[in-house]
């Protein structure tokens, strides 16, 4: 009579979340900035990106009473993150009841062959993708929701760019190929047919797509929403800025009107500096998180 | 006919998409302007907190309640039941809403639901729902869960249900609307 974990059930969350902006948040406090700026979820991690790049070492799902406090606190829905692969983390997030939960590169890899099977779940997950190839192996394994993966905690916007442009323009690619090729882009894509054959049907991806991996102004959000991005996550942007608050409104502004470019221009004013940053590609290639988990 | 739908955050195109299959023009609304010539609104899913800030900062907020206080027929799904009952939002429906009122995600449910007015069940999607606890005696209830939840109402030109039409394959609670609240509302 009552069915609950279905697929529409779990890519109907996310849909949900749509022109909305989705915060990293470490504490309590930041949960509440972050819902009173207007966030439609926020996303409990005890170090934001940029910390654990900084901070190096192994890192791992966040402390499961740090996340029920924030769950406790907001309203709105809480995320949390597992090491890509790491079913143990995956459970135990699903058992405290999170909204959703991101299978995510930003941690160290558990596994480096095998993501979830996410359709064993009732709860839904996002995943990243860097192409259409990453994009449709997660959805096979059951994601409900992506993102791309951007350089995660760099701030700098140039990965996110290319993901985003990269996933569309694979789309466009197989909308204008005929059907009896599509075998062939299933297989150079290394993903199951039936779902190249929906993406030639419907000429866009069956779940929603987010932005993420180095968004920290109010510009970077509307130009991540020009490309196509159904809505936007913002890592360390907003509490490595030095006013979070303002930059969480501004977001969410930009994110809610994205060809606002007045209104856009008005939220940017006197906000103060953004995080600082990392040239994305200044980093050395064992140092970037994106090719994480591309299998 | 012209019908809006409230494009500040939330579940917009799915709502889009299925006013187009009804035959109806569609308007997108992000600010006041958007809301001249309409003969309807629909309010979509999306988070209630999220969107009635973002009313606030396009200056629509008062605006909107003034509409409908003044008879423009609105339909709100999910976070748009909640914005047109809470008093400090639209205030459309006499009601007390129970935000949430189901649970966290992982008890977002499918139930196929009797509504007043359609001749066959509707399938239900409940995701992070609210309910209705009380509603005022203007207030006619159109559906409720199995376990007695109202979740589909009406107050004159305001009609508001929990879970999300725009989901499902079904329009009929979209053509309900428009026959019931907008051409009746287009006939006075």
């Amino acid at each position: 009579m009552r069915e609950t974990g279905s697929q529409r059930i779990k890519r109907g969350m996310a849909q949900m979340q749509k022109g909305g902006v989705i915060m990293d948040v470490a504490n309590v406090e930041q949960a509440r900035i972050a819902e009173a700026a207007g966030a439609v979820a926020v996303m409990a991690l005890e170090r934001v990106p940029s910390d654990i790049r900084a901070a190096g070492g192994v890192a791992r799902m966040s402390d499961p009473a740090m996340i029920e406090e924030i769950m406790a606190a907001v309203s709105i829905p809480v995320m949390a993150k597992v090491r890509i692969g790491h079913i143990a983390e995956a459970r135990i997030l699903e058992s405290i009841g999170v909204d959703y939960i991101d299978e995510s590169e930003v941690l160290t890899p558990a596994d480096d062959v095998y993501h979830i099977d996410k359709n064993e779940y009732q709860v839904p997950f996002v995943c990243g993708c860097r192409n259409l190839g990453e994009a449709l192996r997660r959805i096979a394994e059951g994601a409900s929701m992506l993102r791309t993966k951007g350089e995660p905690g760099t701030g700098d916007i140039v990965e996110a760019v290319r993901h985003m442009q990269k996933v569309n323009q694979q789309i466009r690619q197989i909308v204008a190929t005929k059907s009896e090729h599509l075998m062939d882009m299933a297989r150079e894509l290394q993903v199951p047919l039936n779902l190249v054959q929906e993406i030639h049907e419907q000429g866009k991806l069956p779940v929603v797509n987010f932005a993420a991996g180095g968004v920290s102004t109010p510009a970077d959000a509307a130009l991540m929403m020009n490309l196509g991005a159904d809505g936007v996550f913002v890592g360390s942007g907003i509490f490595k800025s030095e006013n979070p608050a303002k930059f969480a409104k501004a977001i969410v502004t930009a994110t809610a009107h994205p060809t606002d470019y007045r209104l856009i221009a008005e939220v940017s004013k006197n906000l103060g500096k953004p995080m600082k940053g990392i040239d994305a590609l200044s980093l050395d290639q064992h140092d970037k998180m994106a090719p994480r988990g591309q299998h | 006919m012209k019908i809006g739908v409230l494009a500040l955050q939330g579940a917009v195109s799915e709502h889009e998409q299925m006013l187009a299959d009804c035959g109806v023009d569609v308007q997108l609304v992000k600010g006041v302007t958007d809301l001249i010539d309409l003969d309807g609104l629909v309010i979509p899913g999306g988070e209630s907190t999220t969107i009635k800030k973002l009313l606030a900062k396009a200056s629509m907020l008062s605006v909107l309640k003034d509409k409908i206080l003044a008879g423009m027929p609105v339909l709100g799904t999910c976070a748009g039941l909640v914005l047109l009952t809470q008093d400090d939002a639209l205030n459309g429906l006499d009601g007390q809403v129970q935000r949430n009122g189901f649970g966290r995600q992982i008890d977002s449910f499918e139930e196929n639901i009797t509504i007043t007015g359609l001749d066959h069940p509707f399938p239900g999607i409940f995701i992070r729902a609210p309910y209705l606890e009380t509603v005022g005696p203007e207030v006619e209830i159109l559906g409720k869960t199995f376990d007695n939840r109202i979740i589909a109402a009406r107050q004159k030109n305001v009609m508001v249900t929990a879970f999300h039409p725009e989901l499902s394959e079904d329009s009929s609670i979209h053509e309900l609307f428009i026959t019931q609240c907008v051409n009746e509302n287009k006939m006075n």
